[in-house]
């Protein structure tokens, strides 16, 4: 285990350095921060930089690692979040926040022009009916049904809050975010809370009460970067901080919408916004069919991707986890720590693993999803092997020894063939285990079907989804069906 | 040859051999016998080393057995176990060449050589394309007493190698193994509980009891001569049966 360790860190190393004369920019897991990244990226291209976007990569803590790293050098994040999320602060102004940053080489800067907070929303019917235009206005309106999301119901920047600051009437009811649309739009609920630039704004017809009394907390839509970026890519900077203020809640609501409920691609959103962002982006054609997106153009380089993480991760756990395991056989006091330690390994959750292996590894991508990869592969090649070895009838054992085989011959002409069965055992688990395990490697920009998978959650596209679901089932069959044919050649006739 | 010089052993607090001394006789055949957990097969094992002693030497040669000697010895011991012992992923004759291939002896000689012990054991040529698991019993047997006698050992060790067969197998192979040892004038060690098979076979009959050899010597001294009570109750106990009759 301990060989592969300081390749994998040299490579990982080499590999940012190479890629320093690019722009690397991040986004998160969700449909906005995807065509902010896109946005972000053709600005930059068009002022000539080179720039790339890794897409969807995580979580806040995944962007904010893989930030202070260098492994990116931009993202878009929203004020009130980097303040209580990063910095563990209430203060969500711009200076606070480059006071607080600046000493991990940090700032923020260019806000957008719109802000994604907690809204109250009702029908835009309904509201211009009762005259509601304010949260103010709803004090008065103690007939209207309240139907919130838990989580809004129990935050304190959310309901418990709300009606201390308006002194609101209502006893609110909880229920599913999917289903308050669909429940609003039925009048079976009044008001309900939403994020502020949601797609569905503009489908459901909702207006946004406004927040008059100012208590919910700041969410405006920054670029957080590394400070050296305005010095390394001053061009592409420059024309970056020219988004500052260009990007209106509306025109944000229609992007989300044109992605989410048309099904367009982030990249196209994000050039009709660059071509005419005075304009809203709404336009013709419907989600992509399953068929057409899964044989898309991507096919092949994600097919390519998803087995390179599969088998390089695999190769490197048989390489390492086969002597390890025949160390445990051999060493009765190695034994227990060897298999609890390759057994813990494989408690500590996928995404908790890529986002610790992010800085260690200095990088993102295909690397710390190699390397997680390749621990989770271990745990079922150690133990098979262990296994394979300590099973082996004593007789046989002595037979070996009986006969004058020093060690090495033994393990190699006899311990080992009689091993086989369950070592590749141990591999073919580890391998399909992988097929699955990989699509997580997509959360941090390592590509794959997973890439599908994550797209396809973002934007609550079921089709995109199984684009990437599919393909990935359809390779774990057909690696089980491989391994079953190298069990034939491989393991000897007398053992089968 | 073999010399086993105060050697003793325990597994945990139990003693399996007490302070031994043995030289089994040189191209004859001296059979082990005993109850089970009388130490007949701890002995044995000594022989090959695959059991350290406690206390005391095993020289093969006047070199004493030790990690640095034991494989080059082991190349001039065979042994057999009861179920053969024989490597169920090689087939037959990979089982049999396997050690001389590791040796690297040439192939030329490897054919003859195992052409000579097809002969010897009665085995058909075509059976040594099968795999253990496709063998009788018997034949298994005789598959692995090649393996052993592959290199022209100088010493041959057996371990109940005919328990496991039926009676009928287990009668004609007594018959050939008799013959064959007295044909090759090998040193032969052979462990057995059964008295027929021990008066069968042994040139030299070490009876051994908890640990400790009771009484050497043929089956007429043991009937004649008893050191104690156990040896006449031993040799009484399995003469009552009546499938003896004929050894008698």
């Amino acid at each position: 285990m301990k060989r592969p360790w300081p390749a994998l860190l040299l490579l990982g190393v080499t590999n940012c350095a190479l890629a320093q004369q690019t722009l690397v920019i991040g986004s998160k897991r969700f449909t906005e921060s995807y065509i902010l990244g896109e946005v972000a990226l053709q600005t930059a291209r068009a002022a000539g930089a080179q720039a790339e976007h890794k897409q969807g990569m995580g979580n806040t803590g995944i962007l904010f690692a893989a930030i202070k790293s260098g492994s990116i050098d931009l993202y878009p994040d929203y004020t009130g979040t980097v303040a209580r999320e990063l910095l563990e602060s209430e203060a969500s102004d711009l200076e606070s926040l480059n006071r607080g940053l600046q000493s991990l080489g940090l700032g923020v800067a260019v806000p957008l022009g719109f802000e994604d907070t907690y809204a109250l929303a009702m029908l835009d019917s309904e509201a211009q009916r009762l005259g509601v235009k304010s949260i103010s206005d709803l004090a008065g309106q103690a007939q209207l049904r309240f139907g919130l999301s838990h989580e809004f119901l129990n935050r304190n920047d959310g309901w418990p809050g709300l009606v201390r600051t308006y002194a609101l009437p209502q006893a609110p009811s909880g229920l599913d975010h999917g289903l308050a649309y669909e429940a609003l739009a039925a009048r079976q609920i009044d008001v309900m809370d939403i994020y502020s630039t949601d797609a569905k704004i503009a489908k459901y017809k909702l207006r946004v009460l406004l927040d008059d009394r100012h208590f919910f907390p700041e969410y405006e839509a920054v670029l957080v970067y590394r400070l050296d970026v305005p010095q390394r890519f001053p061009q592409a900077w420059a024309a970056l901080q020219k988004l500052q203020g260009r990007i209106s809640a509306d025109r944000m609501v229609a992007m989300n919408a044109a992605a989410e409920l048309d099904g367009k691609g982030f990249g196209e959103i994000a050039a009709s916004f660059l071509a005419s962002p005075g304009s809203s982006s709404a336009g013709s054609g419907g989600k992509a069919s399953f068929w057409s997106l899964l044989f898309g153009d991507d096919f092949w380089r994600l097919t390519r991707q998803h087995l390179v993480l599969v088998f390089a991760s695999l190769a490197a756990a048989i390489l390492a986890g086969i002597p390890l395991g025949v160390w445990a056989a051999r060493t009765p006091v190695a034994a227990q720590p060897v298999l609890a330690s390759v057994g813990l390994i494989q408690t500590v959750p996928s995404l908790a693993l890529l986002a610790f292996l992010i800085p260690v590894l200095g990088t993102i991508g295909t690397w710390p999803a190699l390397v997680a990869l390749f621990l989770y592969s271990l745990l079922p090649i150690v133990r098979n092997t262990y296994s394979g070895l300590t099973d082996i009838a004593p007789p046989l054992r002595e037979s070996a020894r009986a006969l004058g085989l020093p060690a090495g011959a033994r393990l190699r002409l006899v311990e080992l063939p009689l091993a086989a069965r369950s070592i590749l055992g141990g591999i073919k688990t580890s391998a399909v285990i992988n097929v699955g395990t990989a699509t997580i490697a997509a959360f941090i920009g390592a590509g794959g079907y997973g890439e599908r998978i994550t797209t396809g959650l973002a934007l609550n596209d079921n089709a995109m989804l199984l684009a990437g679901a599919v393909p990935a089932a359809a390779l774990a069959l057909l690696v089980h069906a491989l391994f079953e044919l190298l069990d034939q050649s491989l393991i000897p006739a007398g053992l089968r | 040859m073999l010399a086993l010089d105060n050697v003793s052993k325990s597994f945990g607090a139990k003693l399996a051999l007490a302070s031994t001394s043995l030289v089994p006789t040189r191209g004859r055949t001296t059979v082990l016998l005993g109850p089970s957990g009388c130490g007949k097969s701890t002995l044995l094992r000594l022989m090959v080393g695959l059991v350290s002693p406690d206390a005391g030497r095993v020289l093969f040669d006047g070199v004493e057995l030790a990690p640095a000697s034991i494989d080059a010895i082991r190349h001039r011991i065979g042994y057999v176990i009861q179920e053969g012992g024989l490597f169920p992923h090689l087939d037959a004759r990979a089982n049999v060449t396997l050690l001389a291939r590791y040796l690297g002896r040439e192939a030329a000689w490897i054919d003859a050589r195992v052409g000579e012990l097809c002969g010897l054991m009665r085995i058909p040529a075509d059976a040594l394309a099968r795999y253990p698991g496709q063998l009788s019993g018997g034949e298994r047997q005789r598959v692995a007493l090649m393996r052993a006698l592959m290199l022209d050992p100088a010493l041959l060790l057996l371990d109940e190698p005919l328990a496991a067969l039926d009676a009928m197998t287990r009668r004609e192979l007594q018959t050939e193994l008799k013959e064959i040892f007295a044909r090759l004038a090998k040193t032969v060690v052979l462990v057995t509980h059964d008295l027929h098979e021990a008066a069968w076979f042994g040139d030299e009959i070490v009876l051994m009891r908890e640990g400790r050899i009771v009484q050497r010597g043929s089956l007429d001294d043991l009937l004649a001569r008893p050191a104690d009570g156990f040896v006449t109750q031993f040799v009484h106990a399995q003469r009552a049966d009546p499938r003896l009759a004929v050894a008698a």
